[in-house]
């Protein structure tokens, strides 16, 4: 029951966030929203017995991926007033997915059900063997270096082509849009 | 999660549409690690006091998500910076008239 409360006030405190971070225009206090949104994540991930995400949410969510982001709204200008492009559409578009999401959570096990189909498949074996398999208590551990390593692998070169992305672009300044738009202004003036 | 959704298709802001797609995704990370809670179970590292434990397999698959979100948002953000350069502004609205005009 508790933990029922608990969950259940983190994530109103979630959806309100949601709708500051939509309000306001200001760039930077965007990016502080984002960070204290992802902390209040990392805090039900703690809350559902998932430490190890709690963790990674906590160190890559709420601080790497600030820190970018108050690097990139430094470099940008000023939020302005936003004027709301789609209202309508967008407004439709939310409701039918909530209604949809809503009759598909409807249909799903019950909150924290240990006989639901996702804890009888593999998860038992991992839980049993693992330990005896690589001496690490951790089963999270275990399942994401051993099991399923390839997989890991998989986001490690993700990652790799992401940064080489990024590098890409920060660094290239020689566009051709660029000196047409450049161009354009001067011919304006 | 609809709500991110939303910020991403109503805002005009460049910055502001990159925060919502991470809001999206962090939506459903919450979804996933939800399902894997057992009632009366703790987290899934081996103890001999625990008898129950929650799912660790979407644990693993959230822990690579997550870090895959951030490498994702990172591009987003490469890409805000450099579209900043060329325009000199990140409004949608903005742009689009700019290219309208570039183009006569």
């Amino acid at each position: 029951m508790n933990f029922l409360l608990i969950n259940f006030f983190l994530i109103s405190l979630l959806l309100v966030t949601t709708f500051f971070i939509f309000k306001t225009t200001s760039l930077i206090s965007i990016v502080a929203l984002t960070g204290a949104f992802t902390l209040l994540c990392s805090a039900i991930y703690v809350n559902l017995d998932a430490v190890d995400v709690a963790f990674t949410e906590a160190a890559v969510g709420s601080g790497i991926s600030t820190i970018l982001m108050v690097m990139a709204a430094a470099k940008l200008p000023e939020g302005k007033k936003n004027k709301l492009i789609n209202l309508f559409p967008s407004i439709i578009l939310a409701v039918a997915i909530s209604l949809i999401l809503i009759i598909i959570i409807a249909n799903l096990p019950l909150l924290g059900d240990p006989n639901a189909p996702i804890h009888l498949h593999v998860v038992p074996e991992y839980l049993k063997e693992s330990k005896d398999f690589f001496h690490i208590p951790n089963v999270v551990t275990n399942i994401l270096a051993s099991y399923r390593g390839f997989d890991t692998l998989g986001e490690t070169i993700v990652i790799f082509t992401a940064g080489l992305g990024v590098i890409a672009l920060l660094t290239s300044n020689t566009l051709n849009r660029k000196t047409n738009f450049k161009k354009n202004k001067k011919n304006e003036r | 999660m609809v709500g991110g959704l939303f910020i991403i298709i109503t805002s005009q802001n460049y910055l502001k549409k990159v925060v919502g797609l991470a809001i999206f995704q962090t939506a459903v990370f919450v979804f996933f690690v939800s399902l894997a809670k057992v009632l009366d179970g703790t987290a899934p590292i081996l103890t001999k006091m625990a008898n129950a434990y929650s799912n660790p397999l979407p644990h693993v698959l959230i822990l690579t998500a997550i870090v895959v979100g951030v490498a994702t948002s990172a591009l987003g953000l490469a890409l805000v910076l450099q579209i900043y350069k060329n325009y000199e502004t990140i409004e949608e609205k903005e742009i689009e008239s700019l290219e309208l005009k570039s183009d006569k």
